[in-house]
């Protein structure tokens, strides 16, 4: 029944264009959000400006689940890590996300240097992480038995694991969508106007004003809600500067004022930091069991060797600040970087095997905080969400929902539904389990992706789910397709040709990510 | 009436096959076990599969020719899997002619060469299955002897199907090498394509996937989707090659790149593709002898589109799988001169065993692997009764890779299986011209042929005469040599 | 008269000798660096009449794909190349189509017909 008002709230907030809650941005701190806040009898609305949900930050990221010794005892970034940590198995279990608990080894190289590796265990103590131990070069090895023999000493992690991190971004998306939030994608907020009214007044509404980046041509689009919150990714620097502008502007010529909380009350720069990164075949062996990283030393932060929790082996990442907030290509020099310096950790790592490269962008913060909480009433942030983000989203989002409810007196829901199933996977099944797949959904037997073993069923399956996906990323995202050896070479037609049909749109319309990526130019013939 | 049998053979699976794909447990790595040693059944266990005496993975030209020339050894029991909709694998988008003259003595297109097969196929009527996917290969033994291999094939029809071969010919084919696995820097949008993808869209969807065009790769597969693209009104801005000499065939480089003026670029490789969600320029630079790109050489090309022609490598998933010894030359199987992989029964013809320049070739390797098989099948029958072999017919010759060779198919010569000739089929690791190829057997030299030109991109052979090789060997083993070792070399300024 | 040398490569066969023809008013007078008489013959009509067969597709309507491979069934005047491709941007072939079949007869005035080199059946 109260799915039934939930959704008539919805339809309400449609109708009206206001709602409870604007988030703009849906990363994976975004989508998290979302999720924890379809706990509460709220209108939600998530603008994304990508065609998809986990287009920017959150798609190029390690999937690492960091267990939370690297950040500073006593800052957020420590609290939501291992809070985040903590929360991630739960996650993902309710929410049918691939998560590994492998274990992380923090590597030291040099005698000399194994004192500093007490620093991260102290840190790491402090911050709340269980299981911390340093371990000698013997007990290491037993551990990870193909680790460079220059390894002589680790800090061994239990607690931390793998997840997937465009299926739990995705996922969360969902379960909130299957809960009553609203997702408008295409959807680029360019403006945030704060309320006419006195903030106090419960009808005190912001103004996010979005363009539709399909059709930039059409106009400008806008929704009001009572909350507002940052979730932008590497651009909440914008945004919070934006806001903080505004405020300053409003406190000079109207008589009520409107108070700032201090953390969030200075100019904040986000550097745009790339990290590049280099995937392994998921059949080249050896395989790292544990997720390697090097200790920091004079020379550099090093890089990490780790498995995917899709069984691939994943080293990266390279740091370069750079301008460009969407530069996502990769360097030459960055490439034989991480091939360098992951040698050193995992000596057998063969370049032959390497499938792909890609770049990712982290909002790194120059003050290396996150920036959580209200702003100012009703406008909330979660902004220089860098590294241990997608770690600490779980616990970012339930921090925040928990002040939004308070904020608007929210009412939690009894027909919140925790839990989401993925599509189903037929390469992870037995040959028995394959057959009856088959037997239920013949679209089961026929393999589109021949190295993810990836069926049109689960193509199929991914285009009819309560996030609409139009893309071939979209679905590479979702059910792995093109994510294999040949990157697509032989399915992307076969792929495209479903996306076209179960979209109902033409086979030219199909895109590979973003509004101008399209794949085919016209037919043959009609060039002329 | 079948899928009602491997359903109940569904019930009888033995274990590792279960172990092979485990399931997906949370807190578990998805590590997939494999088998690498052959499975133990009874003979009761494997009767409970539905069988034929030879399975064929592939329907393109290497599983044709194969099972064709398998039935015409006397096979009766044949059956193809393909996994696409129709026969013919990759020749049906190679739409150019070109095919065959080797073959048929005339010009055939792709498609027309497939054809032929097909209905050569068809004539002897033998079974096929299309839109079947061959997900698994385990090699299975009965008491302690290699008996077959069950195969693991699903499709839409008829599901989940186990069926037991005796013997198998591996026909997967080949892929194209991915732009990851060339380390190309630069942005990721669309625009970026295998040429056989992009050839698969122009000539069997009939789409364009691009109108201003440029090419990194002179493998034959690019230079003919040069001619193609421009055929079809793209402009073809040029093709760069990171080796000092063309990977494709010349009479494509005349035909397809001078023909229409498109520059070829050697020595040169792609250092950056600009463009977010669509490809909007490629930057190309001069290399060094390392393969370093050289600093000042850049040249930037306004393009939609890169074509990726940088080689194929053959699909050996399912061998690797099915605990068959790979080259890392090649990536195809080691084979012997029968064409037999390291596991008895199981054997490789095509791209799938090395990449081929002519699909005549690929003919008439796949004729003998499908001669081979039969004469296996027929020999199993005949040793169950009557095992004499001599000492002397099982010895072997290793064939190696001298100078200037990167490798041989085969690698092995089993001198139980020799046959009148043996044709030893390789690739050169650079331009020769005016070079020989040498052949010698423990130091002595057998056979010296003069070559006036000879590149990496053509493949080259040599035929041993069976009587020449046995009185060598002859003379050899009275010299006291023990171990054989033929070793194909070039040998320059001949 | 004049004298003129042209240099080009074989194409019979993957050799791919380098040719050099000696022309004498027009005429391939003689031929050199090529290795069998194929390689003579091919560079005495390169130089003097070039020829090519032209590979392409056509639209299909009905079929169980949208278009179909053929060729000129003959090698036909280089310079016609573009000519052929032009005269069939605007066929279209009701399916069946099937192997050998004519799709434009007496293409762009050459005196060759374009034939299908693939079966397509109807939907």
């Amino acid at each position: 029944m109260s799915q039934q008002s939930s959704c008539d709230s919805v339809l309400a907030s449609q109708a009206s264009n206001i709602y409870d809650v604007c988030i703009i941005g849906a990363g994976v701190v975004g989508a998290s959000i979302a999720r924890e806040l379809s706990r509460y009898h709220a209108s939600v609305v998530v603008l994304e400006k990508g065609e998809d949900v986990c287009t920017g930050t959150s798609k190029a990221n390690s999937g690492i689940v960091h267990a939370g010794f690297d950040a500073h005892p006593g800052t957020l970034m420590a609290r939501y890590n291992v809070e985040g940590a903590r929360l991630m198995p739960t996650v993902c279990k309710d929410l049918d996300v691939p998560y590994v608990n492998n274990g992380s080894l923090v590597l030291c190289f040099d005698e000399e240097n194994i004192p500093a590796l007490q620093k991260p265990k102290e840190q790491g103590v402090k911050n709340g992480v269980d299981g911390l131990e340093i371990l000698d070069a013997e007990r290491l090895r037993e551990l990870e038995p193909h680790v460079s023999p220059q390894a002589i000493a680790a800090l061994w992690a239990p607690s931390a694991g793998i997840v997937d991190p465009f299926l739990l971004t995705v996922a969360f998306a969902e379960n909130a969508a299957d809960n009553g939030v609203e997702f408008r994608l295409n959807s680029q907020v360019v403006d945030v106007e704060l309320p006419q009214k006195s903030l106090q007044d419960s009808l005190a509404l912001y103004t996010v004003t979005y363009v539709d980046t399909t059709n930039p041509d059409t106009k400008e689009k806008s929704i009001r809600a009572k909350t507002v919150i940052n979730a932008a990714g590497v651009f909440s620097g914008v945004f919070h500067n934006a806001i903080l502008e505004k405020v300053k502007a409003h406190n000079d010529t109207t008589s009520f004022e409107i108070t700032v909380a201090p953390a969030f009350n200075r100019d904040i720069e986000i550097v745009v930091r790339r990290g590049s990164y280099l995937l392994l075949d998921m059949n080249a062996q050896p395989k790292p069991i544990h997720t390697l990283f090097q200790l920091p030393t004079k020379l550099g932060k090093g890089i990490l060797v780790t498995p995917t929790a899709h069984g691939n082996t994943l080293i990266g990442p390279t740091a370069v600040d750079i301008d460009n907030p969407e530069g996502t290509e990769t360097s030459a020099e960055e490439i034989a970087d991480v091939i360098g310096k992951a040698h050193k950790s995992f000596p057998e790592i063969s370049l032959s095997s390497v499938i792909t490269s890609f770049a990712g962008l982290r909002a790194h913060e120059v003050e290396h905080e996150f920036l959580v909480g209200m702003m100012c009433n009703g406008y909330f942030e979660a902004a220089g969400i860098e590294s241990p983000g997608l770690t600490s989203a779980p616990a970012i989002a339930l921090s925040l929902a928990t002040e939004v409810g308070d904020y608007l007196n929210l009412e939690r829901k009894k027909s919140f539904h925790p839990t989401r199933q993925g599509i189903v996977r037929f390469a992870d099944k037995t040959p028995n389990e394959q057959g009856s797949l088959v037997d239920e959904n013949p679209l089961y037997g026929q393999i589109i992706c021949r190295c993810e073993t990836v069926t049109e069923a689960e193509i199929v399956a991914a285009c009819h789910r309560s996030i609409p996906v139009t893309t071939l990323d979209g679905i590479k995202r979702r059910v792995r397709a093109g994510m294999g050896r040949c990157q697509a070479g032989f399915c992307m037609p076969r792929v495209m040709e479903i996306l076209a049909r179960e979209n109902d749109i033409p086979l030219e319309d199909v895109k590979k990510s973003g509004p101008s990526s399209r794949v085919l130019f016209h037919k043959t013939k009609e060039g002329k | 009436m079948q899928k009602q049998s491997s359903k109940r053979a569904d019930d009888e699976v033995p274990n590792n096959m279960e172990e092979q794909i485990e399931s997906s447990q949370r807190g578990k790595l998805r590590v997939k076990t494999e088998s690498k040693a052959s499975h133990e059944m009874t003979a009761e266990e494997v009767q409970a599969f539905p069988s034929c005496e030879l399975l064929i993975v592939g329907g393109g030209p290497a599983g044709l020719a194969a099972a064709v020339s398998a039935c015409d050894a006397g096979v009766t029991d044949i059956l193809i899997i393909e996994r696409d909709a129709v026969l013919g694998g990759i020749l049906n988008q190679c739409i150019h002619n070109g095919f065959g003259l080797h073959t048929f003595k005339e010009e055939l297109t792709g498609p027309e060469y497939a054809k032929r097969y097909e209905d050569m196929v068809k004539e002897r009527n033998i079974d096929y299955e299309l839109n079947t996917m061959t997900l698994d290969i385990t090699p299975v033994s009965i008491d302690g002897v290699s008996a077959g291999c069950l195969v693991t094939t699903i499709s839409k029809d008829q599901g989940l199907k186990r069926i037991f071969a005796q013997a198998i010919i591996l026909a997967m084919g080949c892929r194209e090498r991915p732009r990851g696995a060339l380390n190309i820097p630069g942005n990721r949008g669309a625009g970026i394509f295998s040429a056989g993808t992009a050839q698969r869209f122009v000539n069997l969807e009939g789409e364009m996937p691009g109108s201003r065009v440029f090419i990194l790769g002179s493998g034959d597969i690019g230079l003919i989707m040069a001619r193609r693209m421009v055929l079809e009104g793209a402009k073809v801005l040029g093709v760069a090659e990171l080796m000092p000499f063309s990977g494709g065939l010349k009479r494509n480089i005349v035909q397809c790149l001078d023909d229409f003026g498109i520059p070829l670029f050697l020595s040169h490789t792609v250092v950056d593709i600009k463009g977010k969600e669509r490809v909007e320029s490629v930057t190309i630079a001069q290399v060094d002898e390392n393969m370093k790109p050289i600093l000042g050489t850049e040249k930037e090309f306004e393009v939609d589109t890169l074509l990726l022609s940088c080689g194929l490598l053959p699909e050996n998933e399912l061998s690797a799988k099915a605990g068959i010894e790979l080259s890392p030359t090649t990536k195809g199987a080691l084979v012997d001169n029968s064409l037999q992989t390291s596991i008895p029964g199981i054997f490789a013809c095509g791209n799938v065993l090395h990449v081929h320049d002519l699909v005549d070739y690929v003919s008439q390797e796949a004729t003998l692997a499908g001669a081979c098989a039969a004469q296996y099948l027929q020999e199993r029958t005949a040793k169950s009764q009557d095992s004499c072999a001599t000492e002397d017919s099982k010895a072997i010759v290793h064939v190696i890779a001298g100078n200037g060779v990167s490798y041989t198919v085969p690698s092995i010569l089993r001198l139980e299986h020799l046959e009148e000739t043996t044709t030893i089929r390789f690739r050169v690791r650079a331009v020769f011209s005016k070079a020989a190829i040498q052949v010698t057997l423990n130091g002595n030299e057998l056979q010296t042929k003069k070559r006036p030109v000879m590149a990496p991109g053509e493949m080259e052979q040599v035929i041993l005469k069976c009587e020449n090789l046995l009185s060598a060997l002859k003379r050899s083993r009275e010299t006291g040599h023990l171990e054989n070792i033929l070793e194909i070399s070039i040998v320059e300024g001949a | 008269m004049s004298q003129k040398t042209e240099h080009l490569t074989c194409i019979n066969c993957p050799l791919g000798c380098a040719l050099e023809v000696t022309l004498e008013d027009g005429e391939a007078i003689s031929v050199a660096g090529n290795t069998c008489p194929r390689g003579e013959a091919y560079g005495k009509k390169e130089v003097t009449n070039p020829t090519r067969v032209v590979t392409s597709t056509v639209r299909v309507k009905n079929g169980l794909r949208s278009v179909v491979s053929g060729k000129t069934r003959e090698d036909i005047p280089k310079d016609a190349i573009f000519a052929i491709i032009d005269a069939l941007a605007h066929v279209e072939i009701m399916a069946p189509v099937h192997i050998g079949d004519v799709l434009v007869k007496d293409i762009a005035n050459t005196g060759v017909d374009f034939v299908s080199t693939a079966d397509i059946e109807a939907v």
